[in-house]
C-alpha cells in the first residue's frame, strides 16, 4: 500500500452571503484510504464534497489532487482527472437498461473529451462493453443486466449509480450517503459489495454516512463535521469515542468502547 | 456497416432511383418535396431523442431556401451542388450562432425561443423589398455538372438528387446515432447531471445536435426551393415549423427511415385531402394527427419494432 497523499485540502471555506457553510477545513488523505464523513444535516459534509468535485467553488483555501491544484476547476475537468462521485439520490438513465447505463458511462469515460472524439467513438466500443460487463460482475448486478433502470429496486439503483462512477477508473471516489433510502437489513450487504469492489480497484474513498455502525465497520478513518468544520479526525474508535462528537452528532447513547461492535446510533 | 437496416435502405434507394422515370409526374414531384422536407424531419428526430422540440425549425429551412434563391438572383452561381453546399454552410452557421442561446434552454422555453427566432426571420423577409417581401421570388434553374436539364427532365433530375442526398443523410445520421455524441440523446433527456459528472458538457452535445439539425433543415429548404422554383416568407412561418413537428410525431423518434416514410405519407394525405375536401382539409389532417397520438404514440417507426418483437415472441 502506498502512503502518498492523493487529496489535500487546506483552509477550505465556503460562504453563501453571510452564511458560512464550511470553514477552516484542512485534511489530507493518503491513497487507498477509506474515509467516513459524519455530521448532522447542514454540518457541511455535502458542501465539502461539492467543493472537491467542482460543483461549488470554494470562497477561500485550496484543494490539491495528487500533485495538481484543482481549486475552482469545473466538475467536468475534475472528473477527467480521476475524481468521481455518486449521489444521495441515484443519478442514472431511467430509460436505458442497466447494461446500457454502464456502457454509456464507460464509453463517455473512454472517449476523448473533444467533439471529434465523441463523434468517432462508438457507444458500443468493445472496451466499453467489456468494462460494463466487468462492472456488472464487480457490483453483483449481472442478473439485472437487461432490466430497465427505472424499474430497479432501490439497492440496485444505488449500486448502478456507484458502478457508473467506477467504470471510468477513478482514483478517488466520493460517495454521498450510499445507503440513504436503503432498509437497515440491506445496508450492510450493500456496503460489503461496494467496499470490496472499490478495494479491489484500489480506489480511495470518501463516504458520507449517517449510520454510525456502518461508519465504524467500513471506514479506516472518520471525519466529524459540525457547524461547517471538522471537529474530530481519527480512527473510527477515536472519532466516534470523542465526547464532543457523541454529544453533537452520534448521540450520547453510544457508550465509549461500544464502537465497532454493536453500537447503532 | 452491412446491417439489415442499411441493406434495406440501400435497396430502397436503388429501387427509387431506377423506378423514377416510370413513375407518374405528380408522384415524382410530390416525393421530391416530401423527401426534401424529410431532411428537416430527420434533424427534428435528432433533437427529439434528446427531449427537444423546436417550433421554429423553419428558420433554417428558409435560410437554406433563400440562400440558393438569392445566389441565383444576384450571382452567376448555378451549379446545384455548389449551391447546396453554400445553403448547408449558411444554415449550419446560423444554427451555430443561435445555438449559443438555444443550447442553454430546455422544454417549452427551448420550443418557444426557437419559434421566436424563426418569426424574427419571417418579419425581416416580409419587410425587406430586396428579399422579395411577401411575394418572395423566383428561383433560377440550377445546372447539373454544367448541364441544364430541359422541361420534364428537370423534375426527374431533382428527384434523383433529392433521393441520393436523402440516402446519404439517412446513412450518416444512423452512423451518428451509434457514436457517443449521437447516442447520448436519451441520456440527455433522462439525466443531465450524470452526464456532466461523467465529464461531458450537455450544452455542447446539444449545441452540436442543433448545428446538425439546422444544416439538414437548410439542405431540405434548398432542395425544396429548387423543386418548387420559388421562395416566399411562408417558408419561415411558424405553421411551416409546425408541419415539420407534425411529421416528426407521425414518424416517431425511433427510426431514421420512418422520417422519410412519414414525410411522404404526410404529403400524400395532404394532397388527397386538399383534392377531396378543398375547404376543410385541415380537419382531415388534424384527425390523422389525433389518431397517431392516440394509437401510435411512438410513431410509424414503432410499427417495425412491434412486428420484430412479435416475430421474436413467436420464435421458440
Amino acid at each position: 500500500m502506498t502512503t502518498s497523499t492523493i487529496l489535500s485540502v487546506r483552509d477550505l471555506e465556503k460562504t453563501f452571503g453571510s452564511l458560512v457553510a464550511a470553514r477552516d477545513i484542512t485534511v489530507s488523505v493518503p491513497a487507498e484510504q477509506t474515509v467516513g464523513v459524519i455530521g448532522a444535516n447542514g454540518a457541511g459534509k455535502t458542501t465539502f464534497i461539492n467543493m472537491i468535485t467542482g460543483h461549488l467553488k470554494p470562497s477561500r483555501g485550496s484543494i490539491w489532487f495528487e500533485d495538481r491544484e484543482i481549486t475552482g476547476m469545473p466538475s467536468r475537468e475534475i472528473t477527467r482527472l480521476g475524481i468521481s462521485r455518486s449521489f444521495q439520490v441515484a443519478q442514472i438513465f431511467p430509460s436505458l437498461t442497466v447494461f446500457e447505463n454502464l456502457c454509456a458511462a464507460a464509453a463517455i469515460a473512454r472517449g476523448s473529451k473533444g467533439l471529434l472524439g465523441q463523434l468517432t467513438t462508438p457507444i458500443r466500443l468493445p472496451a466499453a462493453v467489456a468494462e460494463a460487463n466487468a462492472a456488472l460482475e464487480l457490483f453483483q448486478i449481472d442478473h439485472f443486466r437487461d432490466t430497465l433502470a427505472s424499474t430497479l429496486p432501490q439497492g440496485v439503483r444505488k449500486l448502478l449509480d456507484i458502478g457508473m462512477a467506477v467504470v471510468g477508473w477513478p482514483r478517488l471516489l466520493l460517495l454521498d450517503e450510499p445507503t440513504s433510502g436503503i432498509s437497515i437489513e440491506e445496508k450492510i450487504d450493500l456496503m460489503n459489495v461496494v467496499m470490496s469492489a472499490l478495494k479491489s480497484r484500489k480506489i480511495t474513498v470518501l463516504f458520507v454516512e449517517h449510520d454510525m455502525e456502518i461508519v465504524a465497520r467500513f471506514a479506516d478513518r472518520v471525519l466529524a463535521f459540525y457547524d461547517g468544520t471538522v471537529i474530530a479526525d481519527g480512527t473510527p474508535q477515536e472519532t466516534l469515542g470523542n465526547p464532543q462528537v457523541q454529544e453533537l452528532i452520534s448521540g450520547s447513547r453510544l457508550a465509549p468502547g461500544a464502537v465497532g461492535s454493536t453500537a447503532h446510533a | 456497416m452491412w446491417t439489415r437496416t442499411n441493406v434495406l435502405g440501400l435497396l430502397a434507394f436503388v429501387a427509387l432511383e431506377i423506378a423514377a422515370p416510370a413513375l407518374p409526374a405528380w408522384l415524382v414531384s410530390l416525393a421530391t418535396i416530401a423527401f426534401a422536407n424529410a431532411l428537416v424531419v430527420l434533424g427534428l428526430v435528432i433533437l427529439w431523442r434528446a427531449g427537444l422540440v423546436p417550433f421554429g425549425q423553419a428558420l433554417f429551412y428558409a435560410t437554406g431556401a433563400y440562400a440558393v434563391a438569392l445566389l441565383g438572383r444576384y450571382t452567376g452561381i448555378r451549379d446545384v451542388f455548389l449551391l447546396l453546399a453554400i445553403a448547408a454552410v449558411a444554415s449550419g452557421c446560423v444554427a451555430f450562432l443561435v445555438g449559443f442561446l438555444l443550447a442553454r434552454y430546455r422544454e417549452i422555453f427551448f420550443a418557444m425561443l426557437s419559434l421566436a427566432l424563426s418569426m424574427i426571420l419571417y418579419g425581416v423577409l416580409v419587410k425587406t423589398e430586396t428579399l422579395g417581401s411577401t411575394d418572395g421570388f423566383h428561383v433560377e434553374a440550377a445546372t447539373f455538372f454544367g448541364h441544364t436539364p430541359q422541361e420534364g427532365g428537370r423534375e426527374l433530375a431533382m428527384f434523383w438528387l433529392v433521393v441520393a442526398i436523402s440516402a446519404l443523410a439517412a446513412f450518416l445520421v444512423s452512423l451518428y446515432f451509434r457514436t457517443v455524441a449521437g447516442a447520448l440523446a436519451v441520456p440527455v433527456r433522462d439525466n443531465e447531471i450524470r452526464i456532466e459528472f461523467l465529464g461531458l458538457s450537455v450544452d455542447r452535445l446539444i449545441h452540436f445536435k442543433l448545428v446538425l439539425a439546422g444544416t439538414l433543415a437548410g439542405v431540405g429548404g434548398a432542395l425544396a426551393a429548387f423543386s418548387v422554383g420559388h421562395v416566399d416568407p411562408n417558408m419561415s412561418y411558424w405553421t411551416t415549423s409546425g408541419g415539420f413537428v407534425f411529421v416528426t410525431i407521425l414518424a416517431g423518434a425511433g427510426s431514421v427511415a420512418a422520417a422519410f416514410v412519414a414525410s411522404f405519407l404526410f404529403e400524400l394525405i395532404r394532397s388527397i385531402a386538399v383534392d377531396i375536401l378543398p375547404g376543410t382539409w385541415q380537419i382531415f389532417l388534424g384527425s390523422v394527427l389525433l389518431l397517431t397520438i392516440l394509437f401510435l404514440p411512438e410513431g410509424l417507426g414503432s410499427l417495425a419494432t412491434r412486428f420484430k418483437r412479435r416475430g421474436q415472441a413467436k420464435a421458440p
